[in-house]
Formats: C-alpha cells, sequence, structure tokens
C-alpha cells in the first residue's frame, strides 16, 4: 500500500449518496439572512457515509440539511453556516469550503455565519476531540451537493430542458448545448421551490474537479479582521447597559466561603456592588465555585475592587493537596501491581527470564491551557429567557448547562459563539458562562464575567498529573519480549463522579491500551489515583504522558542496545498489519475499527517519510543531537524529528523540527501546516517549563512569570510539516490535536543524542544546567 | 480631567487616573481590538503604540498617557493596509488570532525604530508577545516580509 501516491480511484465518494426524506419543515426562515431565499430541502441523514463514523453516535448526531445551512441571496451572495466554533484551527473556514466546493460556489462569493447552539437544529457542535474534519467531510459535501442539485433544477426548468443537460460551474447553472448561463443569485427564488433532490440523483463531486479542497493556500475568513482588530472574541462583546463583574473564587477546590467584608472594595471608584455567587459541591461536572463577585462599571475597577476584598475560606478536604508527596504517592503506586487493562502473552514471566530488562519512570506534572483568551461570557437574563454570548467549543452543551442551572427550558437559551481566543479543551467547560448567566439574573442586566489570568490558571480543569512507569524485557539478541506498563494518574471522570480512581475507557484508548508494538508479552496497567483538584481534557489529553513514556523507552531501548533510534522504533512497530489488542470494548476515539484501525504501515510510513525529508542520521554540530518519536492519536499518525543544540552551561536551543502527519483525507492543507507548527510551540513549552503544582491546596503558579510558555526567541529555528497526500480509501482523521504528543519524546531523545543525559520527568527546567 | 488622543481623536476621562488604558480603550472607549492577556505585562496582548514606542497598556495607566498620542490597532492604518498587516495576511500568520493586535502593534513599533532587523533581532524585539497556538515561525517570516516591502 502506497500512501504517498496520487488516488488513482475514489471509493465511495463517487456512488450516490442515500439521503432519508424526512416530514418537510414549514417555515423557511433559514439563516435569518436578509433579503435571502434559503433553499427548501429538507434532507436529513444520519448515517449514508461512504465509510463508517462515529459521527452518528455524537448527541444529536448529524444533521445534512441544505435548508439549515446555507442561504442563497438574489445578488448571488451563498451564506454558508459554520455550526462547529472556532479556536484557531479554521474549522470555520475549512467546513463552509467544503460546502461551496461541492455545490460549485465561488469562495469569494461565500459568507460565513456562526451558528448558535442548538444540536437539534444543526447535529453535534463539541468542538473537540479533533473531530470536525473527520466527522464531517461528508455530510458538508451532502449538503453542497444537495444545494447544486436544486441550483440546476431549477435552471433546467426555467429553460424547459432535461437536468441532466445542466451543470452548476463556479457560481453559475451553465445549458453548454445552447451557451444560457444563470448566476446562483437569479436561481435562488426558483431553487428554494425545488424539493429534494431524488435520493438517486444526488451525486458527490469528481475530486479530480475540486478546486479548493486539498489545494491548500485557503486563507481563513476572519484574517482580515484579526488584523484589523475587528475579530470579535468573547470579551468583546458589549450591550447597553452591560455590567462588568471580576470573581473571587474559593483558592481550593470544594472549598467554601465563610465570611467576607465588601467594604474596602466598595470604595473604589467604579465599584458598584459586591454579591456573592452561587457555588456547587466539587465534582459538579461544570457548575460555577462559587464565591464573591465585584461588579463594576469597568473591568479595571472591577479587578481593583476585588483585590481589595477581605475573604475567608473554608478549604475543605483539598487543603492538604501537595504536589511533592503526591508525585511520591504515584511513583509508589506505579511500582506495584494495578488493575490490568490488557494482557497478551505474559509479561510478568518473560520479564523474568528476560536477558536485559530497561525501566523507565516518567513523570510529568499538571498542566494549564493559558489561552491567550482567559474564560470570559457576557449573559442577559430576563425572566425566563437567558442570552449568552460566550467563547464555547459547546455551544450546545453550555445551552444545556445555562438551561439546568437556571431552572429553565432550554429553548429559552441562546447561546452565541464568539471566536475563541484559543481553546485547547478548557472551553469546553463552560462554568464561566454559567456564572454570567447567575449574575445576570441576579443583577437584572447583561453582565460580563472577565477572568483573569491569574484565575485561569488557579481554577483550570488541568491536565492530570502522572507516573508512567515502562518494564522492557530485552532477550539476548537485543528483540523486546515483554512490556509492562502502568500508567497511575487521577482521572477525568473524577470531574464528573466523586471518587473515580480508575482511568476512563477513553482515557485507555489514548497511548496505553492501543500501544502498537509487536511484542509476544504484554501488560497494561492501571493503579489507582485519587483526584484532589478539577482534572479536565487539554489538547491531546493522556496522548502526551504515554506518548512521552512510550518513545522515550524506545529511546532507551536504542540506547542499550548501541542501536539507531529510528531502526530500533521500527523494529518495534514491525510488520505492516492491523493491530488488535485483547481488550474488550476499546475506545477507538469513538470510531469504529473498520474504518480507523490501527495500521502499522501507516505508522510505519510516516516514520519512513519524516526521516527521508527530515534527513534522519545526518551528520549534526557538536553539541547537537536528533531525536524522533512517532504517536497515533485522534486516528491520525504523526511522526517527528528533533534536533537539538545544547551548550556548555546545558542552555537548549530548538535548531529544526520536521513532522510528518498522515491524516487522511484531508481539506486545508494550509492550515494543517499551522497546526503541526503549532503544536511544536505547545510540545516545546510543555517539555521545557509546563507545571502547575499545588501546594496547601493551592495552585503555586500565578501568570507568565511562573508558568512560562514558549516565547519567539526559544522557539524552533524552522519547523517543517510533511503531509501524506490523500489516500482516498482513507476517511479523514484528526489535526488539532496529534501534533502534540510526539513533540516532548523526540525533544528528550534527542537531548539524549546530544548530551548522554536521560530526561524521565518534565518540565526539563533546569535539569540540564546541573 | 484627564484628555488623552487615541487614534486621532481626543478622548478624555474623569474617572479612576489609576485606571489601566487597557480597560479605558476596552470598556470605556469601546476599541476592543487591544486585547487582555495578562493584566502584568507578561504577554503582550495589549500593545499598543504611545507617541512611537510600543507599550503594555494592561500596566499603563490613563494618567501615564495624559496628553499622548495613542495608536491601537484600529488606528494603525485607515484601511487596515500597514505593511505589517498586509505582510501578517500574506504570510496566512494567525490561528486564532487572539494576541495578533499586539504583536502586529509591536512589530509596527519595531519597524518605526528599526526598519531592517536582523532575524535575531526580530525574534528579540517579539520575544515579550506570547502566542499560544505557537505562530512564531509565521510571525518571524511576517515582520521580515514588512521589512522588506510586502
Amino acid at each position: 500500500m502506497n500512501f504517498i501516491d496520487k488516488p488513482a480511484k475514489l471509493r465511495g465518494f463517487e456512488k450516490s449518496i442515500r439521503v432519508e426524506k424526512v416530514s418537510r419543515r414549514s417555515i423557511l426562515k433559514g439563516l435569518g439572512v436578509t433579503g435571502g431565499f434559503v433553499l427548501a430541502a429538507p434532507v436529513m441523514s444520519r448515517q449514508a457515509f461512504a465509510y463508517e463514523t462515529g459521527a452518528g453516535k455524537m448527541p444529536h448526531g448529524v444533521v445534512v440539511d441544505p435548508r439549515v445551512f446555507v442561504a442563497v441571496a438574489p445578488d448571488g451572495t451563498v451564506t454558508i453556516l459554520a455550526h462547529r466554533a472556532e479556536m484557531g484551527t479554521g474549522v470555520r473556514t475549512s467546513l463552509p469550503l467544503i460546502v461551496a466546493e461541492e455545490m460549485e460556489a465561488d469562495w469569494s462569493r461565500v459568507k460565513v455565519q456562526q451558528a448558535h447552539g442548538d444540536e437539534v437544529k444543526f447535529g453535534n457542535q463539541d468542538t473537540d476531540g479533533s473531530r470536525s474534519t473527520r466527522h464531517y467531510l461528508i455530510p458538508m459535501r451532502q449538503i453542497g451537493a444537495s444545494a447544486r442539485a436544486m441550483l440546476e433544477q431549477a435552471a433546467a426548468k426555467r429553460w424547459g430542458v432535461p437536468a441532466t443537460e445542466v451543470k452548476a460551474v463556479n457560481h453559475e447553472v451553465v445549458h453548454s448545448a445552447s451557451g444560457r448561463k444563470l448566476g446562483f443569485g437569479e436561481l435562488a427564488a426558483d431553487a428554494a421551490k425545488e424539493s429534494v433532490p431524488s435520493v438517486e440523483g444526488l451525486k458527490l463531486k469528481d475530486p479530480k474537479d475540486f478546486r479548493y479542497l486539498t489545494k491548500g493556500q485557503v486563507s481563513i475568513v476572519d484574517l482580515h479582521d484579526i488584523t484589523t482588530g475587528k475579530a470579535r472574541y468573547g470579551a468583546d462583546v458589549r450591550l447597553p447597559g452591560m455590567k462588568y463583574a471580576v470573581i473571587a473564587r474559593p483558592p481550593v477546590t470544594g472549598g467554601k466561603l465563610v465570611k467576607f467584608d465588601p467594604d474596602a472594595a466598595l470604595k473604589i471608584p467604579g465599584v458598584e456592588k459586591v454579591m456573592q455567587v452561587r457555588g456547587w459541591p466539587w465534582p459538579s461536572k461544570f457548575q460555577p465555585l462559587g464565591g464573591v463577585a465585584v461588579i463594576a462599571r469597568n473591568t479595571g475597577a472591577a479587578i481593583k475592587g476585588r483585590d481589595a476584598l477581605k475573604l475567608t475560606w473554608d478549604d475543605g478536604a483539598n487543603g492538604k493537596y501537595d504536589s511533592v508527596a503526591y508525585r511520591k504517592e504515584l511513583e509508589e503506586a506505579s511500582r506495584k501491581p494495578g488493575l490490568v487493562v490488557r494482557q497478551e502473552g505474559d509479561a510478568d514471566a518473560a520479564l523474568k527470564t528476560a536477558d536485559k530488562v530497561i525501566v523507565g519512570e516518567y513523570y510529568l506534572p499538571h498542566l494549564a491551557h493559558v489561552s491567550m483568551e482567559p474564560p470570559v461570557a457576557v449573559a442577559d437574563v430576563k425572566g425566563d429567557k437567558a442570552e449568552i454570548w460566550a467563547p464555547v467549543q459547546s455551544p450546545g452543551g453550555t445551552r444545556e448547562d445555562v438551561a439546568k442551572t437556571l431552572g429553565i427550558p432550554e429553548g429559552n437559551v441562546t447561546v452565541n459563539v464568539t471566536l475563541l481566543g484559543g481553546g485547547f479543551g478548557r472551553k469546553s467547560k463552560c462554568d464561566f458562562a454559567l456564572e454570567a448567566a447567575l449574575l445576570s439574573k441576579e443583577l437584572g442586566a447583561p453582565v460580563k464575567v472577565q477572568w483573569t489570568r491569574e484565575d485561569d490558571l488557579h481554577h483550570d480543569f488541568l491536565h492530570t498529573v502522572s507516573v508512567e512507569r515502562i518494564e522492557a524485557g530485552l532477550d539476548k539478541s537485543g528483540k523486546v519480549i515483554a512490556w509492562r506498563h502502568r500508567s497511575v494518574a487521577p482521572t477525568i471522570a473524577s470531574t464528573f463522579a466523586a471518587g473515580a480512581k480508575h482511568a476512563a475507557p477513553f482515557e485507555l484508548g489514548m497511548g496505553l491500551v492501543d500501544m502498537p508494538f509487536e511484542i509476544a508479552n504484554i501488560s497494561c496497567e492501571n493503579p489507582e489515583a485519587a483526584a484532589f483538584t478539577r482534572i479536565g481534557w487539554f489538547r491531546s489529553v493522556s496522548n502526551i504522558p504515554r506518548a512521552f513514556a512510550v518513545q522515550s523507552m524506545v529511546g532507551e531501548i536504542a540506547a542499550a542496545t548501541g542501536r539507531d533510534q529510528k531502526e530500533t522504533l521500527l523494529a518495534l512497530i514491525g510488520s505492516p498489519r492491523i493491530v488488535k489488542p485483547a481488550v474488550k470494548d476499546m475506545w477507538n476515539y469513538g470510531e469504529p475499527f473498520d474504518s480507523y484501525p490501527i495500521d502499522t504501515a501507516r505508522l510505519r510510513k510516516v516514520v519512513e517519510l519524516v526521516a527521508e525529508k527530515g534527513e534522519w542520521g545526518r551528520t549534526v554540530a557538536k553539541g547537537h543531537g536528533l531525536g524522533i518519536a512517532v504517536h497515533r492519536s485522534f486516528v491520525s499518525y504523526i511522526a517527528t524529528i528533533v534536533e537539538v543544540a545544547v551548550d556548555d552551561k546545558g542552555k537548549l536551543t530548538v535548531p529544526r523540527v520536521d513532522t510528518a502527519i498522515d491524516c487522511g483525507t484531508y481539506v486545508n492543507p494550509e492550515r494543517i501546516a499551522s497546526q503541526i507548527e503549532g503544536a511544536a510551540i505547545m510540545g516545546l513549552s510543555l517539555a521545557k517549563y509546563g507545571a502547575v503544582t499545588f501546594k496547601d491546596g493551592k495552585v503555586e503558579q500565578k501568570n507568565f512569570d511562573d508558568f512560562q510558555v514558549i516565547r519567539m526567541d526559544e522557539s524552533p529555528g524552522i519547523t517543517n510539516v510533511y503531509i501524506v497526500p490523500p489516500a482516498p480509501d482513507t476517511p479523514p482523521s484528526g489535526v488539532g490535536e496529534p501534533g502534540v504528543p510526539p513533540f516532548a519524546p523526540a525533544l528528550m531523545n534527542a537531548i539524549f543524542a546530544a548530551t548522554g543525559k536521560r530526561i524521565r520527568n518534565l518540565p526539563l527546567g533546569k535539569q540540564l544546567e546541573a | 480631567m484627564i484628555k488623552v488622543k487615541i487614534n486621532g481623536q481626543e478622548q478624555s476621562w474623569d474617572g479612576d487616573p489609576d485606571l489601566p488604558l487597557l480597560w479605558f480603550l476596552r470598556d470605556e472607549a469601546g476599541l476592543t481590538g487591544t486585547k487582555f492577556g495578562c493584566g502584568q505585562a507578561l504577554c503582550g496582548a495589549c500593545t499598543v503604540i504611545v507617541d512611537k514606542e510600543a507599550v503594555r497598556s494592561c500596566i499603563t495607566s490613563i494618567n501615564d498617557v495624559a496628553g499622548r498620542e495613542v495608536t491601537t490597532i484600529e488606528g494603525l492604518h485607515p484601511n487596515g493596509d500597514h505593511p505589517v498587516q498586509k505582510a501578517w495576511r500574506q504570510v496566512n500568520v494567525p490561528q486564532c488570532g487572539f494576541c495578533q493586535a499586539g504583536q502586529i502593534m509591536q512589530a509596527a513599533a519595531l519597524l518605526m525604530e528599526n526598519p531592517k532587523p536582523s532575524h535575531d533581532q526580530i525574534r528579540e524585539a517579539m520575544a515579550g508577545n506570547i502566542c499560544r497556538c505557537g505562530c512564531y515561525q509565521r510571525i518571524e517570516n511576517a515582520v521580515h516580509l514588512a521589512s522588506t516591502g510586502v
């Protein structure tokens, strides 16, 4: 199988697509575009894909309905709805681009409109898990194809010719026999009267005719607004009579307010009111922590007012959480047997008889998301109606939670999604929007709740802390015959259910039980770990610690056997095959294994591609070293080579990064490259600096001075990205997250190559200076 | 009464003189292009140009800029076609875009002071502006492009 070759044929896409006819809806209001005609095509489909994805199993599934997603105005302007949240991945451009491609719309005449939160109407909107393109490539094509078919039918009727004789081409329908043409705008009114295209008639374009998809270099729709300050993020929403609020929250998760003195705060110019905010006991999913809000005429006054509050807290049971002590607990747990979550052969016996056993114990601390835009939300609650404006990844989930929190019907809640100034998983949790809703209800006025950077660090849903312990048993020839991996980390499930101590299936499936190496004796274990703060998902989630441990261990095995890192890695991956771990109901990023198997041919391919393009084995200067790592996550395959330079004083620089990604069929390579470039920065940030630590139950870091991230002067010299060209018979897979996990282990393998020092504990910090 | 010229327009303020310029711009003057990222001059998201110098508006009080001229992203160029803005678009710099106004203002101030910065000078001058999405490679390329003519 050659994934580099250009597609010879297209399996599935060329087939007509089955669409299920559902009852007509009577109102054609659609997008609410003034003067626009919305195409009347009640076409809905939930599982009519050329290949199966997990999209239909997501809450509210998929809606394929051009009437919901597309409007054509008489002047020819085509408005396409973006129902997923834009946090920097480019999804607000990519998904509408797919519709435009398929309907033959001219992209320069397309306007993108952001959908509000309504999953019944739009289908699942939870922008998370690197799912948008993978779940919506085919539905968006179907929507575009339906719209195109109706425009063609309308033109054929007007000309009195068979529909088979007309064709939509670049914003017009043409009848080539007579040379007649009609623009989309001229056809809009008639097309709106057309009924559903017949199931047999709905055909998707031949990819050889694509104008935009896979071509790259399509700029994001918000580019001009972003560069001129017009782009609207959560904090940029301003309503008449709006108040500004900043909240003091319990410094320890689960803590409670004992008393507060508002007097000094009320004396600050601009401060209007001090009031309590309702909190929920921990854990309570995304419910607010409670505390004291300072309401003011501007954010500056509210912050100054909060600083002046006198507050007394009861820290509660988590007041003893201490990162130094907890690390010891995790390490001890990793040295004892734990819940077995994958077992093949007999790892215990094989480790006993092995010629050599290599043990690696890897520690990764909590990480904070610190998106550049701290959490913020505006709410306007009037009676039993609520309207929210917020940078949320899951507007549908936010709508549900606002309705529950205020005790009003979900239909009475409108959630407007602004641009997100970064998300990385933090903005899937809508606690900040719930706070705004509660305050607005009580004040009877619109309110903006602004989190400061300190609030963001102190009250994040943190990436978990973990110890990953791997024991690899080698025979006399150096072949790995046994593999035991114990992963100990507080689970995200602990944010949803008190006392959860074992990883959820989706956490196990992220680099632990799906480990793809060809080894006869494998044991994966998950000892208990209790949570003492809010644990949440952070870009790439459990793949970060697992890939770090597994790929660092590959480097350790290479070093112990005196072999090349890349050759060691390929030997461990083994033969090209489909890996089927002995795990019951194994989680596969929510995708069926038939469409998304664990395919070691593809894993090998990205290793070989990055080695070739990234010039693996090249001679590097003294003090430099090369490291490599590969990881499958979010059903994509990705390999990274990092070159480091370490000077006499232990100062680290990264002259070059090379990454190869196979994400199956893709849409906009320009944005894939930007995601992978960014992932290298995030990977370097977490490897070099990333650590949130607790003392007396409180987060010790406050801002970007003590929770550091990579800045330009220490960013890689050059980052090259190689995308495996679209293999047409391969479904699309994730891009937003997969770039992060292989970076840190590739970096540490490179540091070992440069210095002979093996870094097992993150972050790197000053370890090279010692 | 504090008077300050913002993007060529006279503005006045008779509230707290210690109010950070950032919040005056965003909440009082409605100029929301300037962003809040840290409040401690650690991230550069709030960068504006005062006279000809890049400053962090989150730690600069409104009183500090009394009688001076403040330029925000909204006032950098009437059509948004400052060479830095054009270069930014040509290179497709932004991901989420939130830090970009600050990055652009910092880059514009750098080029005013040093029209042909070297690779190292760009990396040093821009090091105060954090981009969590990690657009640094493109930012660097865009500043270089702006300095050599878009």
